[in-house]
């Protein structure tokens, strides 16, 4: 009988202490979440999100920071996705899984552990200065591509490896090639994974300051960029100015606040984005 | 080997099988003959699968095994460098242990041997979908329903689908890896008795881990312990008077 209890009680305890560790993540969660809300949400209006910031940034909006994240988020998706999905194809279904397969992959996993500002100054030699693309979207967003580039491929590959054996081999066993299996009877099924991982990297990539700070990230700009040569503004690179650096900040608090709101909302929408794709093409499989 | 067994469609001469150091199949020589059905029998762990999967080379995709020995397809050693694995693979169809349709709705499967060959007319697909359907007696069941996903059909109706899929491609050989092992007691009657009726179109080979299934579908059954032959006969002499005692010992359950 006293054991029984004593069991129950370390049960009780044991579940105690795992539901405390979850509420306390989530309330700081929801916590940072209210607070960012309750004091971006003024700032937030039309004006906020279509015009361009006036007088020395303390007022006017922040769309060329908007577009900015939009065009190196493209630029990064078409490094990023193509080349990290085929990289993953490949070491998962025709690289021989020896020793030096296992290197790569365990490479790939590391470099993703690499932090973001050290991509940044590589990006500034390679492409800023080596292949001349100048500080530039271009370079920005091919600085954000590599450092996205070993979260997608591990994401693909973690895709590709939940479609179980039976189908390749069922497929070769009918006499289709090993890229007809591959194509038909792999990929189709692999492909919801591999985008929800992709655009979880994108978002990530989108809301990063370190890799464009030296790449192509300008304080202000007048005009938006017109070609992935010129500057660009950035949504996390103007609210590190506007947080941080500018002569004013008590002034433009507000306006800072609203451009985190703005910033958050735009990666949760692609989170969401990811979660929506994966679930229709779940579906058109059944 | 002196049983008489007419024309041999497929034939291993001293078949030796590695899994990187580990010897699984040692100087097997088995004769498959045209038009019956060959029983593989023996053991856990006997290589009574790994003997199947060599036949039509689906062992080749594992890393870090190798094959030494001959395996003869119409007397043609299937790893000849000028034998086209893929259409090897389609002339030697596989049925495996688990059904394994894939996520697609009946028609595709069945459909899908064919296309991956480029058969593109509908009609044409149509009408081979129905007759591979009824070869594997799954047609009344499934007819009014090919679009659905195969997913919802029963394990045993997947089993048929999978042998349908088989039949599609118009192989010679069928091959067939303990099909019944994940199905229950009425689906596997009822495979068995395809199996029966295969035959006078194909040859069959099945690796089966159940006797009696071996005694009521096979006319020649081998019997394997350790990666090795232990014996060959006709089916009959093999469950009423076997040559070695080994045999005798298995099939009476002394052992296994």
């Amino acid at each position: 009988m006293k054991q029984a209890a004593q069991k129950k009680i370390a049960q009780f305890i044991g579940f105690f202490l795992l539901r405390s560790c979850l509420t306390i993540v989530l309330a700081v969660l929801l916590l940072f979440l209210y607070d960012i809300g309750r004091k971006g949400g003024g700032a937030i209006s039309w004006e906020f999100l279509s015009q361009a910031p006036r007088k020395g940034m303390t007022q006017g909006g922040i769309f060329p920071a908007i577009f900015g994240t939009f065009l190196v988020t493209l630029i990064t998706a078409i490094l990023a996705v193509p080349l990290g999905m085929c990289s993953a194809i490949y070491l998962n279904e025709y690289a021989s899984q020896g020793r030096l397969t296992r290197l790569i992959r365990l490479s790939i996993r590391n470099l993703s552990g690499v932090p973001s500002i050290v991509y940044g100054l590589f990006g500034v030699i390679l492409f800023v200065n080596v292949m001349r693309f100048g500080t530039s979207v271009l370079s920005a967003g091919l600085t954000l591509g590599l450092m996205t580039l070993p979260w997608t491929i591990t994401a693909s590959e973690e895709a590709l490896k939940t479609v179980p054996n039976s189908y390749r081999e069922g497929a070769l066993a009918l006499g289709a090639t090993k890229w007809q299996s591959i194509r038909t009877n792999v990929l189709p099924y692999a492909v919801p994974g591999m985008l929800t991982g992709t655009v979880l990297g994108l978002a990530r990539a989108a809301g990063e300051t370190a890799p464009i700070l030296f790449t192509g990230a300008a304080f202000f700009l007048p005009y938006l960029p017109k070609s992935a040569g010129d500057q660009f503004m950035a949504l996390p690179y103007h609210l590190y100015i506007m947080a941080t650096q500018h002569h004013q900040i008590e002034q433009v608090r507000p306006l800072a606040y609203g451009t985190a709101l703005v910033l958050i909302v735009l990666v949760l929408g692609m989170n969401m984005t990811a979660v929506v794709i994966r679930y229709k093409l779940r579906r058109k499989r059944r | 080997m002196n049983v008489e067994t007419g024309i041999a469609k497929i034939e291993t001469r001293d078949l030796d099988f590695y899994y990187g150091p580990v010897r699984a199949l040692k100087n097997v020589s088995i004769v498959c003959p045209k038009n019956r059905v060959t029983a593989i029998i023996g053991p856990s762990g006997c290589g009574k699968s790994t003997f199947i999967r060599t036949l039509n080379r689906m062992n080749d995709v594992i890393p870090g095994t190798r094959v030494e020995g001959t395996i003869l397809l119409d007397g043609k050693d299937v790893r000849a460098p000028d034998v086209d694995v893929v259409e090897l693979r389609r002339r030697v169809g596989m049925v495996f242990q688990k059904p394994n349709p894939f996520p697609k709705s009946i028609f595709d499967n069945i459909a899908y041997g064919l296309r991956i060959n480029g058969m593109r007319d509908k009609s044409k697909l149509e009408e081979v979908v129905e007759k591979s359907l009824r070869g594997s007696a799954l047609w009344d069941e499934v007819k009014d329903r090919l679009d659905e996903n195969a997913f919802a059909l029963s394990g045993g109706q997947q089993q048929r689908l999978c042998i349908a899929r088989a039949l599609a491609v118009e192989p010679e050989v069928i091959l067939f890896d303990e099909p019944c092992s994940a199905i229950d007691p009425i689906a596997t009657a009822k495979v068995e008795d395809l199996i029966e009726t295969l035959k006078k179109g194909y040859t069959v080979v099945i690796v089966t881990h159940n006797m009696q299934q071996a005694a009521r579908v096979s006319d020649y059954t081998a019997f394997m312990m350790l990666g090795e032959l232990v014996e060959f006969d006709v089916t009959e002499k093999i469950f009423t008077n076997p040559a070695n005692k080994l045999t005798e010992d298995y099939i009476t359950g002394r052992f296994g």
